[in-house]
């Protein structure tokens, strides 16, 4: 008998072993970093030299000209741009509860400045043309294409408000220096979104011209050194990924995956989070690294002024934290994201949508929670508002801020809601009913950029633990070290508890009637 | 006396006993640091430890199954409820006054009617619930993607307060077992015996009967004289 069972006992062994083995195999891509670094160490070499081109030796005399020099040679150029978001600060989209509609900067509403309707003379600045300051701009005449502010590469471009460039720009020597796009083109805008450094984004900010690699494994040049079109690829002028600030659709995103895998992990436990959470989620552990982002706007505290005039306050840290203009803000730097379920699809407000003010108004809600095969928890920079509220008409209100001159109604210069909410509503063709009030408002900024080296991402306890969890505001879902039934820990440590108690009582009762009848020890 | 002393525990059963006390213990340890009860190896390699030593547990109770049914030594397990109330009323009065063991350690019948009950519920309830719900947990690949559909499972609750619940069961069981060890013919001999194997027996008989067995004949008990 014993020798069949031995033998038996090691093959069975054996093959539980093989079948574990085979249960939890590895497919991992150890070469696809180096693949990747191989890839991008070839950086593009330009085949023009654009400055021995006849057609750019001219003495332009307006910005249009440049366009059009461009043009003559890059001749259906102009119908790509004109067919993009930079050029129409909107696209088709399709938003839940409100069907197909066009969406994008020029209609939406956000928490910051509001909106660009009625104040395009100051927010025209980073529009990729010339002279937006009014509805009545030709987006059809190419000629207002700015190519320059994308594709200069002498650093030396710069725009003012309207659009233009401002008056020391040498158009010569800018046309004769273009080329691909860089971080320093795209960054221009987008670095400062909301009028500073890092103001909206977060996870957009001027250290990324030249980011350390800590900042950004990314971008840094001690790192892969890529510019952002080496993610946000782009064919025909059709840019890669968009933000939901101000799009809804699961379309078009750039993501992690476009270069890596999704289980490109050694192991396979951290590979299976990636159904559910997002790369960017451990990998960016905290966003605005280098300058503080702002992540509270309250426009009720503005028009405060001193000696009839309008003033700031800064923090040490030189933050503005009042303004008569705008009003009170709140800032963070290196701040930990929330977090949020996301499936890629985003609602908005429109203008002139009612809306109850019961709960702050969710600007752009983020859709999707644990039960939605497409959702995996992202991270967010949620920017908290109290805007200016209709409070007859139960909508928010697109004001007028910016004039040149006063009388105009712009809250900037003349400091009075009412006539701001009358003439920015009237802008957008709605009425104000001369009944405001400030409510609060949500807005979600999905934070992509600055991607941490990986010494740097999350580690499990940073979630996976009881108090301090990075995802306590996520419900609906069990997640280890995080939750428990409370009544199954309390019954079990009281088992064991009682057990423990009953077998010491038990073991002195022993030991008290051994002392007495000392018999049965031999 | 001491020439009574025979083959209780075999090698294997013994090497049983050891390793699954050990996985038991360490899997208490990781589990309930995921738990978040303590820290001392941190989450990540308290995973990682408790999945390993999962898989080893399993590996070790298909042997452990395998050797109880080729030796036939999964019939220690039957229950009886003959005797089963002289063996409670012995932990609650008899032993206080040095009465008699109700139970005769056998090597054809090892266990008192309560070990019977309790180490059958362990083996056909508490184990079984900890490894079925253990692999669920592990296999668990969230909801929809990626997983195998019919075993879709969505989401760990209940997977995983059933898993912590058994383990409290499994904590007060080596609690109270530890304790019991020390109710044998000395203190320390149960422990012995699971150590060396060996054990004296009270009867003459058995022990005759017991070096009968082919265990015996392969590893007999060193005699002291």
């Amino acid at each position: 008998m014993q020798r069949v069972v031995f033998p038996l006992a090691l093959l069975a062994a054996v093959m539980a072993l093989v079948v574990v083995g085979r249960l939890t195999e590895r497919p991992t891509r150890p070469s696809e970093l180096v693949e990747l670094k191989q890839e991008f160490s070839t950086k593009p070499i330009a085949s023009v030299d654009h400055a021995k081109l006849t057609a750019l030796q001219a003495e332009f005399t307006s910005p249009q000209q440049v366009t059009d020099a461009c043009l003559s040679c890059h001749t259906e150029r102009g119908q790509e741009v004109m067919a993009s978001s930079h050029w129409n600060w909107e696209r088709e989209e399709f938003v839940e509860g409100h069907g197909i509609r066009k969406l994008g900067k020029k209609n939406v509403l956000n928490n910051y400045c509001v909106g660009v309707s009625s104040n395009l003379e100051a927010c025209d600045k980073c529009h990729a043309g010339y002279g937006f300051v009014d509805t009545g701009f030709d987006f059809h005449s190419p000629s207002n294409i700015d190519c320059l502010v994308c594709h200069d590469t002498s650093g030396t471009y710069a725009k003012q408000g309207s659009g233009m460039p401002v008056a020391a720009v040498n158009l010569q020597l800018v046309a004769q220096h273009v080329g691909k796009t860089s971080r320093a083109t795209c960054g221009t805008c987008h670095f400062f979104g909301g009028g500073g450094n890092n103001v909206k984004h977060g996870d957009l900010e001027q250290v990324l011209f030249d980011p350390p690699r800590e900042v950004d494994v990314h971008m840094s040049s001690a790192g892969a050194n890529l510019e952002c079109a080496d993610c946000h690829r782009t064919q025909n002028h059709q840019m890669h990924g968009k933000l939901y600030s101000v799009s809804s659709m699961n379309r078009n995103r750039s993501a992690c995956t476009d270069c890596h895998s999704d289980r490109p992990h050694e192991d396979n436990i951290i590979n299976e989070h990636t159904l559910k959470v997002a790369c960017q989620t451990c990998h960016i552990p905290t966003y605005a690294k280098d300058a503080a982002t702002k992540v509270a706007w309250d426009w009720s505290t503005a028009g405060k002024l001193r000696d009839g005039e309008p003033y700031e306050e800064k923090d040490a840290a030189g933050n503005i934290q009042y303004m008569s203009e705008k009003g009170t803000f709140t800032w963070q730097q290196n701040a930990a994201p929330e977090y949020a379920w996301f499936n890629g699809t985003a609602g908005h407000y429109f203008l002139g949508e009612t809306v109850s003010d019961e709960k702050p108004i969710a600007i752009n809600e983020l859709h999707g929670d644990y039960h939605d095969s497409d959702a995996q928890i992202v991270p967010v920079k949620v920017h908290r508002g109290k805007q200016l509220y209709d409070s007859v008409n139960q909508m928010l209100i697109q004001p007028k801020l910016v004039s040149r001159e006063k009388g105009a109604g712009a809250f900037w210069k003349d400091f009075d809601w009412d006539r701001a909410a009358d003439a920015g509503m009237k802008s957008v063709g709605l009425t104000y009913s001369g009944q405001h009030r400030f409510v609060a408002t949500e807005m979600s900024w999905p934070i992509n950029h600055m991607v941490a080296p990986k010494e740097q991402a999350l580690t499990c306890a940073a979630c996976h633990t009881r108090n301090a969890s990075r995802l306590q505001g996520l419900a609906g879902f069990y997640m280890p070290g995080r939750d428990r039934s409370l009544a199954v820990d309390r019954m079990g440590a009281g088992l064991i508890g009682l057990t423990f108690a009953g077998v010491v009582l038990h073991g002195l009762g022993r030991i008290v009637s051994h002392r007495r009848h000392p018999t049965r020890q031999s | 006396m001491n020439d009574r002393r025979v083959m209780v525990y075999t090698r294997f059963e013994r090497f049983w006993h050891w390793a699954q006390a050990f996985l038991i213990m360490f899997l208490a340890m990781t589990g309930f640091e995921i738990h978040d009860s303590f820290h001392f190896f941190g989450f990540d390699q308290a995973v990682r430890y408790h999945n390993a030593a999962a898989i080893a547990l399993i590996v070790l109770i298909a042997l452990a199954i395998f050797w109880h049914f080729t030796t036939g030594e999964w019939r220690q397990y039957l229950p009886t409820r003959h005797r089963i109330r002289a063996q409670v009323e012995y932990y609650l009065i008899g032993i206080f006054r040095d009465a008699p063991h109700p139970t005769k350690k056998t090597v054809l019948s090892k266990l008192n009617p309560l070990q019977k009950l309790v180490y059958l519920g362990l083996k056909v309830l508490v184990i079984p619930v900890m490894v079925i719900s253990g692999l669920l947990y592990m296999s668990y690949r969230y909801p929809q993607r990626y997983g195998i559909e019919a075993l879709n499972i969505d989401g760990l609750g209940t997977i995983a307060i059933v898993h912590t619940a058994g383990a409290f069961l499994l904590m007060t069981f080596v609690v109270a077992h530890i304790y019991l060890t020390t109710t044998g013919r000395t203190p320390t001999s149960n422990l012995e015996a699971m150590i060396t194997g060996c054990e004296e027996l009270d009867s003459a008989d058995d022990v005759a009967a017991a070096l009968e067995t082919p265990a015996q004949r392969e590893q007999p008990c060193e005699i002291n004289t």
